[in-house]
Order: structure tokens, then C-alpha cells, then sequence
């Protein structure tokens, strides 16, 4: 599905380049999920940027990143245009500022629909609605038309990854989909997430800092460290068995109950075993 | 790894080793120190004296008589602009003055005092609502047209402008700590706007006055087109274009010159408070 | 959203009383009345009395000061004595030109800017970036009645493209309409230099927040993403200039009205001056002063159409 083949990626800096990816290689099959770790500043989301061809201007890149055979990396903008929303969707971190305070749920759902497809307004708006009744929000009939401002945090995020499985792409990509809410509503984000996911199948980079997270909702982990791979693998294994110095820090500073949690049971059954 | 290598560093350094705006304020303050200085020459030496006519070389063209030709009365169109440079700098800064004045005392005052506040920022929207061409006129049906006409006309309208500018980051200053220290010390309201509030907001000011200076210029120069300003014989930039509308076909330079030293002495000024706005102002800089 | 009109109302309706105070207070203090004006030097202090109570000025400047209010408020502003009409018809129909003038400079200007400031922020440092920077620095710097000279010498005179001065009337809508291209174009010029500083650095601004981004991801292009995206959640500054910029626009028209002979307001006020008028000096300022700060009042009504999050503010 998507392979990530000695993926470096640098900003220049007042003491030359700066890498924040540094000679990275990864692989998600389909229907796969993997989860990125790491703390800020580890290049978790300039991987996931890059793989949607969205790295800012200033950032030099070397490696390939493939969606089936095809370098983003070396895709022309318009070809780039095409593919992002309706083969690769994606979850941002932050629903607060994700989406457009200008624009309704219905019409930024709607907008990525008819960007990619020949729809009207109306049936643009039909599966707008089908969506948000998708992704569990409440009352979605009147919720089609309010803004951002009008909603809870939730329900924003909620209103995101109708955006992001609009056009039901091969490979979602949630950066940290769930770091900005409220515990209880954590869940049930991630609830939704994963049964989406497994609904249609789709492959998934989960992106975050939160092991927890990681450990119910993925197969595989990769943790980055600096710009730097330092450990991948079934995550089950990795969170049990860490090799890397790195990856025991992370989590030996998670609290005991967390950890707990990790270690007891089979992590992919402890967020609820929705997959 | 070679796509890496080709990241310019070397320019980047280059940038970013120099403070923010310094383009800015090398350009407009040689702009504006040509300004100045033109402005002091012309007391004491220009190449004709301003006021002299000789109609037997009327209209004539840059070079063929003088640098930058006659005008319709055969007086020397440099040695006009250079004293016109002059009378256009002291309306400005007299112009300036008063705005400055009446309205950063307004400014600390509404910063300072809640009550006064309210008053003093609708007495602002109603300044700031005349035009200072309206009440140049109408002021000029009460002083005549001349000096203080256009002096009082810019400076009330820039009572607001430094008001508003004022009171904005004095009420910041008053929110930081060392001021509730200040209060603890038992340091009056007036004292503490001395020692503290105007010491601190003065970079925003000298920014703005730089900036309405240029304002004043451009404001000047259109009262004294509309013959609101200075009265003959003194040379303005304003009459000088006034007096070239006649001659639109015939003698084009007296419509370029006068524009374009307008257009200079802005455009210097402008530049300066940019520079000037991204050293002093601490918003500009962050933003930078 | 009612609340906050009503606020907004009554601090328009304070700040109108206030200048009509200033206004009516400064012709007080000039030297002389109407009445004085009309009849000249000659007249004998009977005839000037008999006038001046026909006129209702031996009345106490308070009530006078009322009776103008109200005057202002049903439009019967008095009559001016070099025209020997109503102050209100004229000032009516002087508006019809000086009104189509400036809106169509505020369009000219918005239509400059806007393209010009978007286009620069698309790409910061880029070549249209530069080039806008410089537009934006000359055009601030040039005064609006000398670009109108400029524009008379060359596209009227030297082209023959459009006419140099004059206002046929509106009975020839295409005339009229060739008449104030040029001076609407000089007006705008200065003013959409401004504008397109504010565009660009409020633009650049808002290409930065995360809501863009989630619009490339769902595959807008660059295009898209300025125009449906960025554009109109960076409008609120824009707008907030283009309120600010009235006062300036209005003070532009008396000068660019006089460099193209245009019959409007601000010919109008100044010719009253030259023949000290003073009926229709102080109306049209009042006029002039009105017009600035219903324009301020619209710009605040056009804050909660472009963002829907101020509609709910109280």
C-alpha cells in the first residue's frame, strides 16, 4: 500500500539543514494499521505531511514514499491534487483550528466530495449528512449547518474525519486525532475510528504521542526518536518487549496504571476489541 | 542525500544576520535626510530666489533654464521645490506637533482612567470623522487660508490617531506586574505614567510620528492645492501643481516635478517607519 | 446581535451629536453671519437687522442650534445665498456625483488590491510578492490629485481615451459614467495601495492556520485554498481599513473633484469657502461627517457577514 523508503527530510537553518526526518523506512499493507510514536519535535507529523505531499515549501527531501508503486515525492501538484482526500484522507490534531470558521460541517464535508467527483450540491449534501450520521454526531440534520464555532471539540473531530473518509480513500492518516480532547471523549473518537476503519478496510497510520492509544488501535509501531527510527514492529512486541534504550523511556514514564495496562492482556484487545 | 546538500545555508545566514528592516530604514532615512537637508539649504542658498518672475522665460523646459525649468511666470522651478520643501517640512512637523501632543496626553489619560476613557475615545470618533480637508475649509471660513489653517486642520485630526495609538499600548504597559509595584509603592497615577507608561510606549510613538509626518506631507500638499495653505508668494508643493493644471501640454515638468518630490519625501518617511516599526514596536517585531 | 445594534446605534447617534456641536460651535465663532454675507458691506444696519430676524438668526444660539438639527433631519437646511436655492437640493444633487465617485474608487480599489494582495501571499518573497510591495510603497506615497493630473495629461490628453474634466449628468448614463472612470481611478489608486498591504500580510497570515491545511488534504489546490479558504476568514482587516480609509476617501474627493471639474460635494465646499457661503459649508460638513460614520457603522454590520462567529456576540 504505502511504502516509505529512506525518507529524509531537512529545513534549512541558520547553522545549515536541520533533518527532522533522518533516513527513515517503513511499510503499511493494506488493511493495516500502524501507529508512529514519539515525543514532539520527532518528526512524526512532517512524515505524515510528506506522505501527503503537503511539507512546507522550504523543506528538502530525499528517499521516495510510494503509494502502490507511485513516488509522492517526485508527483506533480496536480497529480498530488488528485490523491489527497480521495486516495489518502487525513485527521489533523487540532479540531479547533482544522476546520474553516468560515464554512459549515455540511460544506467542508461536502466540498472534498464534489473536488473529486461529479456530484451536485444536493447529493453533495445527501452524503455530507450520511457522513456525520457516520461518524455518530448528534442530531446531524441540523449540525450539517452549523460552524465550527457552534460545536464541541468532539463533535469537530468528529466533523474531520467525515471530511478525511469522504471519498472512502485506500489510507487514512490521523495525526494525533485524539491529543486535543477530553478523556471520555477520547474514546469514543478512537471507538469510532476503529470500527470505520475496520468497516472499510482501510489502511491506517495512527500518529501520536500516547501509547495507550497506540497499543489498542494499531498492529504495527514504528518509534521515531529524534528524526530517527530507533525501533519498529508488532506493536504488542514493541510495547512488551522494548530493544531500544528510547522506547523503555517512553514507557517508563507513562503512570503506573498505564503501564499496567500495556502489559496485562493482549494490548490490541484493551481498547474495547472494536477491530 | 545530494538533494540535501543544495539547501542554500550561506543566503539564509546572510538574512537572517541582519536586523529586521535595516533596507527599510537605510533607504528612507537617506530619503528623509536628503529631505532635511534640501529643506535647511534652501534658508540660505537656492540657485534663484524662489519668488523671482521673469516672464521673458516663462515655461521654460529642465536644463534649458535651469535644472528642473521655469514656471508660467518664469520663476525657477528647483529653487521652488527646495523651498517648498521647506514650508512643506514645518507644516508637517508644527502639524505633527500638535496631534502628538493632544493625543498621547489624551491616550494616557484614557489609559489611565476608565471614566475618561469612554469620553475621550467617542470625542476621537467624532475628530476622526472630519476630513482634515473639511475642517481646513472650514476653518479656512473662520482664519482665512494660511499657515494655521492648514496646521490646526492636519494636527485635530491626528489627535485621534496618536490617541488611539497611545492609550492601545499604554493599557498594556498597565497591565504588567511592575506597575501593581509601582501602586503598592504608593506612586500616584501621574507619576507612574511619567516614570513608566511613556518611557516604555515612546518607540510606538516615534513610529507613528514618522508615519503621520508623511501623512502630514501628502495632507499639506493638497490643502495648499486647493489654496488652503500657505499664501503666495511662498512656494508649496500643492500651488506649484495647482498652478501646473494650466499648462498640462506645454510644460509637463511642472506637473512631474512637484509630484514626484511629494512622492519622495512620503515615500521616505514611510520607509523610515517601517524600519523604525520593526526594531521599536514589540507587536511589528515579534511578527518579523 | 439586536443588543449589540442597538449599542452601536446609540454610540453612532453620540458621536454625530458631537460633531454637529464642533461643526455648529466653529461657524459660530467666524467672523460675521449670512446675513452679513449676503448683503455686503453696504447695507445699513436696519436692513441687515430685518434680515438677519427673517432669517431667524437674532434667535439664542441654542435654539438656533436646534432648528438646525431639526433642519438637518427633515433636510430643510436653509438656502444658499450664491446659488439662491434650497442647501438640501443641492447638496442632493451634488451627492449623485460625488456618491457614484467614491463608491466606484472603493471598487476600482478593492479590485487592485484584492487579486494584487492574494496573489502576493501565495508566495511570500516570490516575484508577484515583491512587485505588490512596491506597488504598495509608491502608491501610498503619490497624492491622489497629482496621479489625476498625471491621468488627465496622459490618457485624456495624450490618448484622447477619456474625457479630462466635466460631468454631463446623469441623463447620459454612459458620459457621466466616462467622466468618473479617471478621477475614481486616481482616488482608488492611493487606496488600493494600502489595501494591498493589509491583504497580503493578513492573507499570509491565515494561509498559515490549520483549517488551510485540512483543505489541501481534502485536495483543494493552492488556488482553491487562497480563494475559498484563506480570502475569506482574512477579510476582517481588510475591511477594518477600508472603513478607516473613508475619512481619506472623502478628503480625496474634494481634491480629485477639483483637478477634473467634477460637480460634486466637495467642489461644492469649496466654492462655498471662496464665496464664504456658510449655510453650505457648514451642511456639507455635517453631511460629509455623517456619511464617514455610517460607513463605520456599515463596516461593523459587514464583520458578522463575513464571520459567522461574531453573529452570536451580544
Amino acid at each position: 500500500m504505502l511504502a516509505i523508503r529512506n525518507l529524509s527530510i531537512a529545513f534549512p537553518g541558520a547553522a545549515g539543514p536541520v533533518r527532522v526526518v533522518d533516513d527513515v523506512s517503513v511499510e503499511v499493507g493494506r488493511g493495516e494499521s500502524l501507529g508512529i510514536v514519539g515525543e514532539s519535535g520527532s518528526g512524526k507529523s512532517m512524515l505524515s505531511l510528506a506522505a501527503i505531499g503537503l511539507l512546507p515549501r522550504t523543506a528538502r527531501t530525499s528517499g521516495e514514499i510510494l503509494l502502490e508503486g507511485q513516488d509522492i515525492l517526485r508527483m506533480g501538484e496536480r497529480a498530488l491534487c488528485g490523491l489527497r482526500g480521495r486516495r489518502i484522507g487525513m485527521i489533523f490534531q487540532e479540531p479547533m483550528t482544522a476546520l474553516n470558521p468560515a464554512m459549515t460541517a455540511g460544506q467542508q464535508i461536502a466540498e472534498g466530495i464534489r473536488l473529486h467527483r461529479r456530484v451536485g450540491r444536493a447529493e453533495a449534501r445527501a452524503e455530507a449528512l450520511r457522513l456525520l450520521d457516520r461518524v455518530r454526531i448528534p442530531d446531524p440534520a441540523r449540525r450539517i449547518d452549523s460552524y465550527p464555532h457552534e460545536m464541541s471539540g468532539g463533535q469537530r473531530q468528529r466533523v474531520g474525519i467525515a471530511i478525511a473518509l469522504a471519498l472512502e480513500p485506500d489510507l487514512l492518516i490521523a495525526d494525533e486525532p485524539t491529543t486535543a480532547l477530553d478523556v471520555t471523549v477520547q474514546k469514543e473518537i478512537l471507538d469510532i475510528l476503529d470500527e470505520l476503519v475496520a468497516d472499510l478496510g482501510l489502511s491506517l497510520i495512527l500518529i501520536s504521542h500516547d501509547l495507550g492509544v497506540i497499543a489498542r488501535s494499531t498492529d504495527r509501531t514504528l518509534v521515531l526518536c529524534r528524526g530517527r527510527a530507533v525501533e519498529q514492529g508488532a506493536t504488542a512486541a514493541v510495547l512488551r518487549h522494548p530493544t531500544a534504550q528510547y522506547t523503555r523511556d517512553l514507557i517508563a514514564a507513562l503512570p503506573r496504571r498505564a503501564r499496567a495496562g500495556l502489559g496485562e492482556g493482549p494490548p490490541l484487545a484493551a481498547g474495547g476489541g472494536a477491530r | 542525500m545530494t538533494a540535501l546538500a543544495k539547501v542554500p545555508g550561506a543566503v539564509l545566514r546572510l538574512r537572517r544576520g541582519r536586523r529586521p528592516g535595516s533596507a527599510a530604514l537605510l533607504v528612507g532615512g537617506v530619503l528623509t535626510a536628503c529631505l532635511v537637508g534640501i529643506a535647511l539649504t534652501s534658508l540660505v542658498w537656492t540657485p534663484e530666489d524662489p519668488a523671482r518672475m521673469r516672464i521673458l522665460q516663462k515655461l521654460r523646459g529642465p536644463l534649458v533654464s535651469g535644472a528642473l525649468g521655469t514656471d508660467h511666470l518664469g520663476r525657477d522651478v528647483a529653487s521652488m521645490l527646495m523651498r517648498g520643501a521647506f514650508n512643506s517640512l514645518t507644516t508637517a512637523f508644527a502639524a505633527v506637533g500638535v496631534g502628538v501632543g493632544l493625543g498621547t496626553l489624551a491616550g494616557v489619560a484614557a489609559a489611565a482612567n476608565s471614566r475618561l476613557d469612554a469620553v475621550l475615545m467617542r470625542v476621537c470618533d467624532a475628530l476622526f470623522a472630519l476630513p482634515p480637508i473639511l475642517s481646513a475649509i472650514m476653518l479656512g471660513a473662520l482664519l482665512g487660508p494660511g499657515a494655521l489653517t492648514a496646521i490646526i486642520a492636519i494636527g485635530v485630526f491626528m489627535i485621534p490617531v496618536f490617541a488611539r495609538v497611545t492609550r492601545g499600548a499604554a493599557m498594556q504597559i498597565w497591565a504588567r506586574e511592575y506597575i501593581m509595584a509601582a501602586r503598592m509603592a504608593g506612586k500616584g497615577t501621574a507619576r507612574i505614567t511619567a516614570e513608566h507608561v511613556l518611557p516604555n510606549i515612546a518607540g510606538q510613538i516615534i513610529v507613528q510620528v514618522t508615519i503621520q509626518l508623511a501623512m502630514a506631507i501628502l495632507t499639506e500638499a493638497g490643502l495648499s492645492f486647493l489654496g488652503l495653505g500657505l499664501p503666495p508668494p511662498a512656494p508649496t508643493w500643492g500651488r506649484m501643481l495647482a498652478e501646473s493644471q494650466t499648462y498640462l501640454t506645454q510644460a509637463p515638468h511642472l506637473a512631474l516635478a512637484p509630484g514626484l518630490a511629494i512622492a519622495a519625501a512620503v515615500l521616505g518617511l514611510n520607509l523610515l517607519g517601517d524600519g523604525l516599526a520593526a526594531r521599536l514596536d514589540p507587536r511589528r517585531r515579534q511578527a518579523s | 446581535m439586536l443588543r449589540h445594534l442597538l449599542r452601536r446605534a446609540a454610540g453612532f447617534a453620540v458621536t454625530v451629536l458631537l460633531i454637529s456641536v464642533l461643526v455648529f460651535g466653529m461657524m459660530e465663532i467666524v467672523p460675521g453671519d449670512p446675513a452679513s454675507a449676503m448683503l455686503g458691506t453696504s447695507a445699513t444696519p436696519e436692513t441687515l437687522a430685518a434680515l438677519r430676524a427673517q432669517m431667524g438668526l437674532d434667535a439664542p444660539a441654542v435654539l438656533r442650534y436646534l432648528r438646525w438639527l431639526g433642519g438637518l433631519v427633515t433636510g430643510n437646511m436653509g438656502i444658499s445665498y450664491t446659488y439662491g436655492v434650497p442647501v438640501g437640493g443641492l447638496i442632493l444633487e451634488r451627492l449623485a456625483v460625488t456618491l457614484p465617485l467614491t463608491g466606484l474608487a472603493v471598487l476600482l480599489a478593492v479590485g487592485i488590491a484584492l487579486p494584487l494582495g492574494v496573489t502576493a501571499a501565495a508566495r511570500p518573497g516570490g516575484v508577484a510578492d515583491g512587485a505588490a510591495t512596491l506597488y504598495a510603497q509608491a502608491g501610498i506615497a503619490v497624492p491622489n490629485f497629482w496621479i489625476g493630473l498625471l491621468l488627465i495629461m496622459v490618457v485624456a490628453l495624450g490618448l484622447g481615451w477619456l474625457p479630462a474634466g466635466g460631468f454631463p449628468g446623469w441623463g447620459e448614463p454612459v458620459a457621466a459614467f466616462r467622466a468618473l472612470l479617471l478621477p475614481a481611478l486616481a482616488l482608488a489608486i492611493p487606496q488600493s495601495a494600502v489595501l494591498t498591504r493589509v491583504t497580503r500580510a493578513s492573507v499570509v497570515e491565515v494561509m498559515n492556520e490549520d483549517f488551510v491545511r485540512t483543505a489541501r488534504a481534502k485536495g483543494a489546490s493552492v488556488s482553491r485554498a487562497l480563494w475559498r479558504h484563506a480570502v475569506p476568514n482574512a477579510l476582517v482587516p481588510v475591511i477594518t481599513m477600508l472603513g478607516l480609509q473613508i475619512s481619506f476617501l472623502i478628503g480625496g474627493a474634494v481634491l480629485v473633484e477639483n483637478v477634473f471639474t467634477l460637480p460634486g460635494m466637495g467642489r461644492l465646499a469649496w466654492q462655498a469657502l471662496a464665496q464664504r457661503d456658510l449655510i453650505v459649508i457648514q451642511n456639507v460638513v455635517m453631511v460629509f461627517a455623517t456619511i464617514v460614520i455610517v460607513v463605520n457603522l456599515g463596516v461593523d454590520l459587514l464583520y458578522t457577514v463575513v464571520d459567522p462567529r461574531l453573529r452570536r456576540r451580544a
